[in-house]
């Protein structure tokens, strides 16, 4: 019992593996190719077949694995009665339509997409039937939107696919938004996300006031789904799918999601006075309007799809009636029609297969040329017609006796009547079907000579066929058991199911004689009523749906223009505005509590440097259009930040900043040598007053939060406390800044070095392209404007300097990279240190000197210090730790002081080395535009050298 | 203290804002630059000002400052250095290429989606 249940999520997982052999095996050809995408469907259906035993004596086999418990998300599956039909359905036609596809499909379609598609959405439909957890469940469903979707489109070439693929994704994505709210609606009600806590809650369901929302939602979903009207118009635009997709998706499977959710659902939303008035209603209009229209289309797909809307129509009614025997008819009329309506799709494929057409009009006569399928194509259209013995008859009689008694709007028969209508429209089209395609005279027309096609093709339908046979004759043996477990499961009791031939003359049989009889003179009246059809004006939900589709469009167009047009500017303040606006929304929400903290007193040198700081902002607004003063004032403002740090006990922070300043700096000096030097004024006086506005309000509502924040103490405690605590004691460290870098909050640091590591690159991919591209070529022409220089490019004085300011610098780096655990610094701080000393060495010596006495590129050193920060998080594993743990220890060699180890400095490591890189890596792309613009490399270090020069003089 | 903190935050966030509203590439990266300052002080600030009291463990000292913003700050600073180089790359390279600092998208670029079918 236990091992069989534990084969539920095998079973829903297999077409998911299996979709990943259909890409692969195409290259063994395409029986291969077909074989190993019904493999996993084969494996599945046997482990379902060993699950069935204990589900046919009444079990229910659960299996859970806790997902996101937090969430009430858990991989829980269930099997019972209801699933075991449907997953029989799903994987066992879908077998077959595996084999049709392999004969249905040309050389030129790509079949290895198709069958990933095909496995793909067959995986998440059996996910749907099998899901015990409502959530679960949702995120199959939406898969089966999105897998119908690329199946429905397979044929990428048509717009009709494209078109039909959208619209179809469109409407049941959003029948599966509403469904998400009901859904969580429901298990809020019920108070868990698993069926089988819900389906117990009945009466706590029924009584809640959200009772009937939470249907409407559902039912939306069902409704969109299952093509119910008045949603029902994409399904005949999916049509234009390949006939195998229409004959699996349109017939047995995805259209049936939904009446499988109303069956899932009934024992809990079914019973009240809306849930039949709604689903009833919905059901009966569908059957008859949708019987209506297949009668007048041309199209075999399009007659089938509409006849398929009808009897989902029948069914949905049938569950809408909320009496168990009607939940026993539905379940019975769901084996029935995916027989005989899947067989109807595969012989519409093999007559457009063989005739190469699927209008009514052009055909005909195929009797004598397609015997085969005529036979196949009669017998399943019989059946759908209702005639008996076959098994549509017995559902359809089973179906008249149910609504026969049944009270709906007005008198008490009128049910009774629209059905009978429902079911005479039926019969027409399914004679039309057999009378006006293979039937009458044969045709000299056809688009190609028809004949019967080989028997890889006609065998899925066959079998079908003889399907419709036996259970029409022997209902009892074939699927009476079934039909009364997967009831029972419906119902939530066990039902009493008896299936039968003949009913004595009760009114479902004079119900049944009109339909056949009135569908006979339907259908030899069809001249006239099909042109009298073509006269009427119809809606036509294709164009209503584009309009309705073109009109969001514009909508979402127009908003996205207002507040985004493409220039910055606008966006900027859209966004500033936005925000302030947040805020103060925010603000009107709450109030402020009394300051709990004494202020720091102000002192003379601190106030210094706020007053330069603030000159230096306001005089660089005012002289923002002079470039080059603008960046030395905001070198000041800088300076001041990071003095701020050192006040404020930031040792770390202002270490950072100084150096980031300095390399901000020459990069943006750098960057100014291309471009212009002044700004012109180009805004209107109203625009900069407007801009003015927004500025102000910005910095006067950031100065009052702050200050906000700053006179009072944390509503909560704070985890820094934690921190500190255990720097030391877990970490080795007693610089916790560094040991939250490097240890506690590492996973962070480590993100946060590979993102500098893209920028870096990304810096030198653009560069690379814009001086391959036009800009490269400008720059190779480029008139430097004249501008006074200085005389010496590569200053003996400053080319000594730095040369003897080496070694110390880089030692310095290593000072502070070595105290970095326990002192300010570390490998952040170290790498831009070292980065300065570098670029020192460029800066009087040229870039291209220095380069070419590098030996390592810093792509690599990039690379090699993520690398570093990698291994030595995996480290952490083969002591069984989690990622990035760190551990530490100490080494005594007598003559020098204890010295500490510790994995984290092999992580810092790794971010020294990412920093350098990333720095060096932006600098030197931003130098070889430089040289691009035609400056002269030099091969000495300097321009004025003595020695050589003496040398020379000699 | 904290009020010129408070105030010092204001003031360069208002520069920043007005500078970023500006349509030429290079004014458009020192707001940005302003900005950056003034969010790494105030996700300092969070930490509350505390002066003379450094996050580095030492024996017998009772207060500290709260190391917590200055690591996430540290990390911002680096990063945001990352960023204003990508920045000033993408400004450079527009300008090399089109001849041209304006920030704005040139209408004829913006109409793109017109086409789609």
């Amino acid at each position: 019992m236990e091992t069989v249940a534990g084969l539920l999520p095998i079973i829903a997982a297999l077409p998911f593996l299996g979709a990943l052999l259909p890409g692969l095996m195409i290259q063994a050809g395409r029986n291969t190719c077909a074989a190993f995408t019904a493999l996993p469907t084969i494996l599945a259906l046997i482990f379902l077949l060993i699950c069935a035993p204990s589900v046919m004596r009444g079990e229910v086999l659960t299996f859970g694995i806790e997902w996101l418990p937090s969430l009430g998300l858990n991989v829980n599956f269930m099997l019972d009665g209801l699933g075991l039909l449907f997953a029989g359905m799903i994987l066992g036609i879908g077998l077959l339509i595996i084999l049709y596809a392999r004969f249905y499909l040309s050389r030129e379609d790509p079949m290895g997409q198709f069958y990933t598609y095909l496995l793909l959405f067959q995986g998440a439909m059996v996910g749907i039937v099998l899901s015990d957890n409502i959530l679960l469940l949702l995120v199959f469903w939406e898969l089966t939107s999105l897998s119908s979707f690329l199946l429905i489109g397979y044929w990428k070439h048509l717009p009709e696919g494209r078109q039909g693929a959208r619209m179809a994704l469109t409407v049941t994505g959003m029948g599966g938004l509403a469904m998400i709210a009901g859904m969580l609606i429901l298990g809020n009600i019920a108070g868990s996300y698993d069926l089988s806590v819900i389906l117990t809650q009945k009466d706590a369901i029924q009584a809640s006031p959200m009772y009937l929302p939470a249907l409407i939602l559902i039912l939306l979903g069902c409704f969109t789904k299952s093509a119910q009207f008045p949603f029902h118009f994409w399904l005949p635009h999916a049509m234009a799918a390949p006939t195998p997709v229409s004959a699996y998706l349109h017939s047995a499977t995805m259209v049936k999601a939904g009446l499988f959710l109303m069956a899932r659902m009934w024992p809990v939303l079914a019973g009240t006075p809306e849930w039949f008035w709604i689903v009833a209603s919905t059901g009966l209009i569908t059957m008859v309007m949708a019987a209506k229209i297949a009668l007048f289309k041309d199209d075999l797909k399009a007659l089938l799809a509409f006849s398929t809307v009808s009897h989902l129509g029948l069914i949905t009614m049938l569950l809408g009636l909320g009496t168990k025997a009607a939940a026993v008819v539905a379940v019975f009329h769901i084996i029935n029609h995916a027989t005989f309506k899947a067989a109807l799709f595969m012989t519409a494929g093999i007559v457009d297969h063989e005739a190469h057409t699927r209008d009514i009009k052009r055909l005909g006569g195929l009797r004598h040329l397609m015997p085969i399928t005529f036979t196949i194509a009669t017998v399943a259209a019989l059946s759908m017609a209702g005639i008996p013995p076959l098994n549509g008859f017995l559902s359809k009689e089973m179906m008249l006796e149910e609504v026969a008694h049944t009270q709906w709007i007005g008198p008490h028969w009128l049910m009774g009547a629209v059905a009978t209508l429902g079911a005479l429209f039926s019969v027409a089209y399914s004679f039309r079907y057999i009378a006006h395609v293979f039937l009458g005279p044969k045709r000299s027309d056809y688009p190609a000579k028809p004949h019967d096609p080989g028997f890889g093709m006609w065998a899925a339908p066959a079998l079908l066929v003889v399907l419709v046979v036996l259970i029409g004759l022997l209902p009892m043996t074939m699927v009476g058991d079934l039909v009364r477990v997967t009831a029972a499961a419906v119902t939530g009791s066990d039902p009493y199911v008896k299936i039968y031939h003949w009913h004595g003359l009760v009114p479902a049989f004079w119900m049944s004689v009109i339909a056949v009889l009135g569908g006979a003179l339907l259908l030899a009246l069809h001249g006239p009523l099909m042109r009298m059809w073509n006269a009427a004006p119809r809606p036509d939900a294709k164009a209503m749906f584009d309009a309705v589709t073109q009109a969001a469009t514009r909508g979402a167009t127009a908003l996205t223009d207002g507040l985004h047009n493409g220039a910055l500017m606008r966006n900027a303040a859209v966004f500033s505005v936005a925000v302030l606006a947040a805020g103060w929304l925010a603000w009107q929400g709450g109030g402020l509590q009394p300051p709990t903290r004494e202020m720091i007193p102000i002192t003379p040198v601190p106030a210094m440097a706020w007053l330069l700081l603030v000159v230096a902002t306001g005089l660089l607004v005012v002289y923002h259009r002079a470039r080059f003063t603008a960046l030395v004032l905001i070198g000041v403002v800088g300076l001041m930040v990071s003095l701020g740090f050192v006040y404020f006990s930031a040792p770390d922070l202002a270490m950072t900043q100084i150096s980031v300043e300095v390399v901000t700096i020459i990069l943006l000096l750098l960057a100014l040598n291309f471009l212009p030097r002044e700004t012109p004024v180009e805004s209107t006086p109203g625009r900069r007053a407007r801009d003015t506005v927004i500025a102000l309000a910005g910095g006067v509502a950031v100065a009052g939060l702050t200050y906000a924040i700053l006179v009072r103490d944390f509503a909560q405690e704070s985890i820094s406390a934690f921190h500190l605590a255990n720097s030391y004691k877990g970490g080795g460290g007693t610089n916790v800044v560094n040991v939250i870098l490097v240890d506690f909050r590492g996973y962070d640091t480590y993100g946060e070095i590979i993102v500098l590591g893209i920028a870096a690159l990304v810096i030198f991919a653009l560069t690379d392209a814009v001086l391959r591209g036009p800009g490269g070529r400008w720059l190779a022409n480029w008139d430097r404007p004249e501008l006074p220089e200085a005389g010496d490019r590569h200053p003996l004085m400053m080319v000594v300097a730095t040369r003897v300011m080496m070694p110390i610098a880089l030692m310095v780096g290593a000072y502070i990279f070595l105290r970095g655990h326990n002192e300010p610094g570390g490998g952040f701080i170290a790498g831009l240190v070292v980065a300065i000393a570098f670029l020192m060495q460029y800066m009087a010596s040229g870039f291209a000197w220095a380069e070419a006495r590098q030996r390592v590129t810093y792509h690599a050193t990039i690379g090699i210090g993520v690398l570093i920060a990698t291994v030595t998080g995996i480290g952490a594993w083969l002591a069984g730790r989690p990622f990035l743990t760190s551990d530490y220890g100490y080494l005594h060699f007598p003559p020098i002081e204890e010295f500490e180890w510790a994995t984290a400095m092999a992580f810092d490591v790794g971010v020294f080395l990412t920093v350098l890189g990333a720095v060096m890596l932006a600098l030197q792309s931003l130098s070889s535009m430089a040289r691009r613009a035609g400056e002269t490399v030099n091969v000495e270090p300097m321009d004025i050298d003595p020695t050589r020069d003496a040398e020379e003089g000699r | 203290m904290e009020l010129l903190m408070a105030s010092a935050i204001g003031v360069m966030t208002a520069a920043g804002l007005y500078l970023v509203l500006r349509l030429r590439t290079f004014p458009v990266i020192l707001g940005l630059a302003l900005l950056t300052y003034a969010v790494n002080y105030f996700l300092f600030a969070t930490g509350r000002l505390v002066v003379n009291a450094p996050p580095v463990l030492r024996d017998g000292v009772e207060t500290y400052t709260d190391p917590l913003p200055q690591a996430l700050v540290l990390t911002a600073i680096v990063i945001s250095f990352g960023m204003t180089a990508v920045v000033v790359m993408m400004a450079l390279g527009a300008y090399l290429t089109a001849r041209d600092d304006d920030v704005t998208l040139p209408p004829e670029d913006s109409t793109e989606r017109e086409g789609g079918a």
